[in-house]
């Protein structure tokens, strides 16, 4: 490697670098935008037109606010934290093809890189809980370490399923497998698991316990401030945009479209608007999910995981692997996973499995109370 | 350029390593460690074994020590002074010795290989350690299975009887 590689890398780093942090700002405005629509309400509106430059605004706002060090903090920790969860999210873009031509570098292990590289973020969260010296920021760390760990687990084995089913982990080729059918036909079941887990890697809506205002505060975030805490949030965004992408990288057939009748320069540019438009669907799905649940219990959230998704993601790799090895027609993984699908969310629906059943709170009605004490009366 | 990487990775591992043994604070000592795996990562990578630099980073820097820190957060750090203060230091210095010498022998046996650049073939990976390699492979995952069973029984002895 000489000199012009080195400078030429470093200046495509950048240009990736630059282009997430567009898509990161794009990224709060739209979230804001579709959680008011959820909510019946405006959103921002005030900056620019119909709310536009909010972002750049916000942005603005974080950067110039006081960066604040607690007394008790343990100093190196506590900054090096932000910088520990933002590194392995932005790395995993290293390998990650936004179109036949557009990546920074095309890994044969491409998935199991995202993997692997993807596990290191966790670190970042307890270092934050940890060195704040902040009961809550200790409790949230915990939970996010212990929330991700669970939910790798299905994570990794829905991304497992996929690579035997392209036979192959470079991110370029599955695509170029899914030419006929998106792997989303193939294996509903793996995108539920995907998509869910990937949910709970990000700890957004359903899942962000760790960060629970009602329950820890901020979790890890709450002794920060201005700089160091939006570096938190450039990473969560960052890492929505990344699970977003590989759900259409993995199941939904990537940049292949229907009718690309153009060729060289234009057909990347095509393209490229066509996965980002199948990006965009999915990151709609991803605030609407957010917008429309209430968040988990802690119980509930690690009895999902491991009674849930970890079964049904063996259930999932076992198809996949047996009906490739008998060499059965692919439409059978379909049939079965979509039947194993049903029996998942019959499964969540009936709620059998959601643990401990003491804790509940009921909901006692007035009138109910009112004919107890007249039975006692009677009495 | 690979002497490079090279150096910058030994650094990591031997700063990594130094801090895990010297470290006062406990979990400066499992941070240390995983500084050590990392670059444990890249001297794999320099060795052209992608495979194996990925599986070090998921395991040991993702799996491992992220363990390591869950249980040493929840404890209190004043019950690790001990740990400052280890007597059994020449134990550990005598077999910490008895490894290196092990390893450079059989370095010196079998002589350094040289590996030439190429991908990885993931299948054959699977296939020798499948066919070849299938009954270590399997002893590896009894030992994981004997941790799990471990670490059930004592939660339920400190739970009683009434489950």
């Amino acid at each position: 490697m000489n000199m012009p590689e080195i400078v030429g890398l470093f200046f495509k780093a950048s240009l990736l670098l630059f282009f997430i942090l567009m898509v990161v700002l794009i990224l709060t405005l739209a979230e804001r935008k579709a959680l008011a629509r959820i909510q019946q309400r405006k959103g921002p509106n005030r900056v620019g037109f119909k709310g536009i430059l909010q972002p750049f605004a916000d942005a603005l706002k974080l950067l110039t606010k006081e960066d604040i060090l607690p007394a008790s903090a343990n100093k190196q920790i506590f900054w090096v934290a932000p910088l520990a969860v933002f590194l392995p999210g932005f790395l995993i873009w290293v390998t990650i093809p936004l179109a036949k031509e557009v990546v920074l570098a095309n890994l044969d292990m491409g998935l199991f890189y995202i993997t692997a590289i993807s596990v290191l973020s966790v670190m970042g969260l307890l270092m934050a809980g940890w060195g704040s010296a902040n009961k809550w920021a200790m409790i949230g760390g915990l939970r996010a370490a212990g929330q991700l760990i669970s939910y790798e687990i299905p994570f990794i084995m829905a991304i497992l399923a996929i690579g035997i089913l392209a036979q192959s982990f470079n991110l370029k080729e599955i695509v170029d497998d899914q030419a006929q059918w998106p792997f989303a036909i193939k294996q509903p079941l793996g995108l539920f698991i995907f998509l869910t887990a990937g949910l709970a890697e990000l700890g957004r809506t359903p899942f962000d316990i760790h960060h629970a205002e009602s329950e820890v505060v901020g979790g890890p975030f709450v002794e920060y401030s201005g700089a160091h805490w939006s570096v938190f949030y450039l990473a969560e965004y960052m890492n929505t945009f990344t699970i977003a992408v590989l759900t259409v990288l993995l199941f939904l057939g990537g940049w292949q479209s229907p009718v690309l009748p153009f060729s060289g320069t234009v057909q990347t540019v095509a393209s490229l608007s066509w996965f980002l438009i199948k990006t965009a669907l999915v990151i709609w799905v991803i605030f609407w999910i957010r917008g429309t649940y209430p968040r988990l219990r802690i119980d509930q959230l690690m009895s999902f995981g491991w009674k849930i998704l970890v079964p049904a993601s063996f259930i999932n790799i076992f198809l996949t692997a047996s009906v490739l090895y008998y060499a059965l027609p692919h439409w059978v993984i379909t049939v079965v996973s979509l039947g194993f699908l049903g029996a998942t969310f019959y499964f969540i629906k009936k709620g059998s499995l959601a643990g401990n059943k003491q804790d509940t709170v009921t909901i006692i009605n007035s009138s109910d109370i009112r004919a107890q004490l007249s039975n006692k009366a009677e009495v | 350029m690979s002497v490079v990487f090279f150096a910058i990775a030994a650094i990591l591992v031997i700063s990594g390593g130094i801090g895990v043994v010297a470290a006062r604070n406990i979990v400066y000592a499992a941070l240390s460690l995983l500084v050590a795996m990392v670059g444990t990562a890249g001297v794999f990578l320099i060795g052209l074994a992608e495979f194996l630099a990925l599986v070090q980073l998921l395991i040991y820097g993702g799996a491992v020590v992220i363990v390591i820190l869950f249980s040493l957060m929840l404890t209190k750090i004043q019950d690790f002074e001990f740990l400052t203060a280890n007597k059994q230091w020449p134990i550990a210095l005598i077999v910490a010795m008895c490894l290196l010498g092990l390893l450079g022998i059989s370095i010196l046996v079998e002589g350094s290989a040289t590996t030439t650049m190429g991908s990885t073939n993931i299948s054959e990976l699977g296939l020798s350690l499948f066919s070849d390699w299938a009954i270590p492979f399997e002893l590896a995952s009894l030992v994981l299975l004997i941790a799990l069973i471990g670490a059930v029984v004592i939660v339920r002895r400190d739970n009683g009887e009434d489950k």
